[in-house]
């Protein structure tokens, strides 16, 4: 009997925890910084209204195959996911995300929002106007610089003598170039610049992309899925040999670097520049991890020829399709409050780093770290890789030429984006999106 | 007193023989079938179709498309030949360093145990601990590679072309070699000690007795060493995938990080399935022949 009543009593536990937790809320995104303040920020949520959130994590490596597998298993263990902008695509069609369009109209999101990344990071098919994901996690790619450099008089003096123009915060690609062959002295230790080279994944497109746009290229006409002539263009070529040339001014060993390599180069003082996403400039603030943090400054990316672009980072938060009607309202309930103007500022707050245009143009926001002003910037000028479901097979193409051409120093930037123009045709063709 | 057991009698209560084991074995057999043969029929099955696995969609049956495409894409035979010379370099490298090491100490002399325990060290770790700390030393900058060997800090390893494979083969080799070591040191101590005493009354040269005595009969266990070796790197990702991610461009993507990327970037599931297919048939067919020889070798 006694057995029984303990029985009972465990069984009645399980069901009211049970019942406790149909009222909590569970985001997925990786493990960084911006999951912990997304954490801080919900347990704000949380205070207000009473449902618990709680943001899970996963390693980076792990998040792209953890996601996909849950959701292609129909799974409920997360609520929504801070997924990557290229996984619209296979979020929308595989009928994983639950359509946004009504709130967006509702609640002016694409309004509040900067263009750039709603179209990024909510937007599928891109010029469509239906929506998938809330804006959450802005991020483009930017850079640091050694300010203690750049600011000695020697080195101006130098520098103005060799180049003719005063040394300062590249407004040019060009003038990136020179600043960065005018710091490269292996001799002394000392290199020009830091880019991502990486092969895996998406690294090294996401560094191209920035001088691509800027010099004319193009990744392709993604509303008619058109790449023969826009991929190749002279255009392109010329965005790729320039990207080649900055490879040079690099430390040595460089071709196998993205976000971490990025900031080890700045810390360890080796780099006059480094590109990297807002999103880890955190790190270089802190004097603990940098001993350089004093004399380290931000700026975003220059004017190319054809104009000024920043390759897109960051997050959207998406509704998982497979949730329980009251999840889903709980996740809406969450996601209303989060787009609220006065709950984006607290975002910001946080260390956030917010899409939402009224609060990246405030003071308050361009003056609470050093690199809020050059982010602000280049949440206007960002720009975006294809979203579509078969993204992996493109990336996987563009990946291999470019770092065939740019690292191992083989063939042309012509037959490298020749070859990424036929093998991206096939693929459209395959899948059906054209003839 | 008769301290004989009772048989236990099934009716009673107890457990037969047969139920014990089956008690024992079934949970076993259940366990294989699920995390061994299940996967490896779905994966035969899904290798006959098109699906990727971040899709909701079923699969497509396409027959033998996914194998055709596999071996009629002209980067899978660069990425096999790729992974037959890194196996050859590698293999090549571990057998004369680990069999050079097993020579060296298979002789009495003091602190023989620690040394050989600090050999075995490196084979203790995991490749991808290995392929991180490597990457490290191989670097221009920190690294102490170069100002052993006395190069410009400008040197690169594993950005060049040239010679990421070789960095890659060096670490490998370093990884491996006590395990090929380890073999031919119990093959080398079970050698009769009367036989090189024989030889040595016949005056017979170090040569003639490494080729007549030492080699025939540390053969069988050298073979099993360079059978495993030969499975191992042909299925080598993880030191690899960190030290260089498989490039600079494609120079050292051996098929097993190809694999990963079309199985879990490009999520193109069917066709990485019939990949993972071919290579599984090339590695039972090079360890045939391996076992054939080993089989030999036996015999002689």
């Amino acid at each position: 009997m006694q057995i029984l009543r303990r029985l009972s009593l465990a069984l009645f536990s399980l069901v009211f925890c049970g019942a406790v937790n149909a009222q909590s809320l569970t985001i997925f995104w990786a493990e960084w910084d911006p999951a912990n303040q997304l954490q801080e920020l919900a347990d704000m949520y949380t205070e207000e209204n009473g449902v618990e959130v709680v943001v899970e994590t996963t390693p980076w490596p792990d998040f792209q195959t953890k996601t996909f597998t849950e959701l292609t298993a129909k799974g409920t263990s997360f609520d929504i996911v801070v997924g990557d902008s290229q996984w619209l695509g296979a979020g929308a069609t595989g009928g994983h995300y639950v359509e946004m369009t009504d709130f967006f109209a509702e609640h002016g999101v694409d309004k509040s929002m900067t263009e750039g990344t709603v179209t990024a990071y909510a937007e599928y098919p891109k010029g469509s106007k239906r929506y998938w994901a809330i804006p959450t996690e802005g991020d483009a790619d930017g850079w640091s610089y050694r300010k203690d450099w750049f600011e000695d008089p020697k080195e101006m003096a130098a520098f103005k003598e060799k180049y003719g123009y005063d040394l300062g915060i590249p407004e040019t690609w060009a003038q990136l170039r020179d600043i960065a062959e005018f710091f490269h002295r292996p001799d002394e230790g000392r290199y020009g610049v830091s880019i991502y080279t990486q092969k895996d994944y998406d690294a090294l497109t996401m560094g191209i992309e920035n001088v691509l746009w800027a010099f004319g290229g193009s990744l392709g006409d993604m509303a008619n899925y058109k790449v023969q002539g826009l991929v190749n263009s002279p255009g392109s070529v010329e965005a790729i040999e320039f990207y080649k040339e900055l490879y040079q001014f690099t430390p040595p060993d460089w071709g196998n670097t993205f976000f971490i390599e990025g900031n080890q180069a700045m810390t360890q003082g080796q780099v006059a520049m480094a590109m990297n996403y807002f999103a880890f400039f955190p790190a270089l603030t802190n004097p603990k991890i940098n001993p350089h943090a004093e004399n380290t400054g931000y700026f975003a990316n220059p004017a190319g020829p054809k104009g000024r672009f920043a390759a897109l980072g960051g997050q959207g938060m998406s509704i998982n399709s497979y949730i329980s009607d009251e999840q889903k309202q709980l996740a809406w309930d969450f996601l209303e409050w989060f787009v609220k103007e006065e709950n984006q500022y607290k975002w910001a707050e946080v260390g956030g780093f917010t899409c939402n245009a009224n609060v990246l143009k405030s003071d308050a926001f361009l003056e609470a770290t050093p690199y809020n002003k050059a982010f602000m910037e280049s949440m206007f000028i960002v720009k975006d890789f294809w979203a579509n479901p078969e993204y992996a097979d493109l990336l996987e193409s563009i990946q291999r030429n470019l770092h065939e051409y740019i690292v191992a120093d083989k063939g042309t930037a012509q037959e490298a984006l020749d070859n990424i123009a036929n093998d991206w045709e096939a693929i459209f063709k395959k899948h059906g999106y054209s003839k | 007193m008769n301290h004989t057991a009772a048989p236990i009698n099934p009716a009673q209560g107890g457990l037969s023989d047969l139920s014990i084991r089956n008690l024992f074995i079934i949970p076993t057999i259940v366990f294989l079938i699920l995390i061994n043969v299940f996967p490896l029929l779905w994966s035969l099955y899904l290798s006959f179709h098109e699906w990727r696995a971040n899709s909701a969609d079923d699969p497509v049956f396409v027959g033998i498309q996914n194998y055709r495409e596999v071996l009629n894409d002209s980067n899978f035979w660069d990425t096999f030949t790729l992974t037959a010379q890194y196996v050859v370099y590698a293999v090549i490298g571990e057998v004369m360093v680990g069999f050079g090491i097993a020579l060296l100490l298979n002789r009495s002399m003091r602190g023989k145990g620690l040394i050989t325990t600090l050999l075995l060290l490196p084979m203790m770790m995991s490749p991808a601990v290995v392929g991180l700390f490597w990457k490290l030393l191989w670097n221009p900058s920190w690294g102490i590679v170069n100002p052993l060997l006395g190069l410009p800090n400008d040197f690169a390893w594993l950005s060049d072309p040239d010679r990421a494979m070789w960095a890659v083969v060096i670490t490998d080799v370093w990884m491996w070699a006590p395990f090929v070591m380890l073999l031919s040191l119990a093959g080398l101590s079970a050698i009769p000690q009367y036989l090189y005493e024989a030889a040595e009354i016949d005056r017979a040269s170090w040569w003639f007795t490494f080729r007549n005595i030492t080699l025939p009969l540390v053969s069988p266990l050298l073979l099993i060493a360079i059978i495993f070796r030969t499975m191992e790197n042909f299925k080598q990702f993880d030191m690899i995938f960190t030290m260089t991610g498989g490039g600079p461009g494609i120079n050292t993507e051996v098929n097993a990080i190809k694999l990963y990327r079309m199985a879990f970037q490009q999520w193109d599931t069917g066709k990485s399935c019939a990949f993972a297919y071919i290579m599984l048939i090339m590695v039972i067919g090079i360890s045939n022949i391996y076992i054939k020889y080993l089989n030999k070798a036996k015999q002689r």
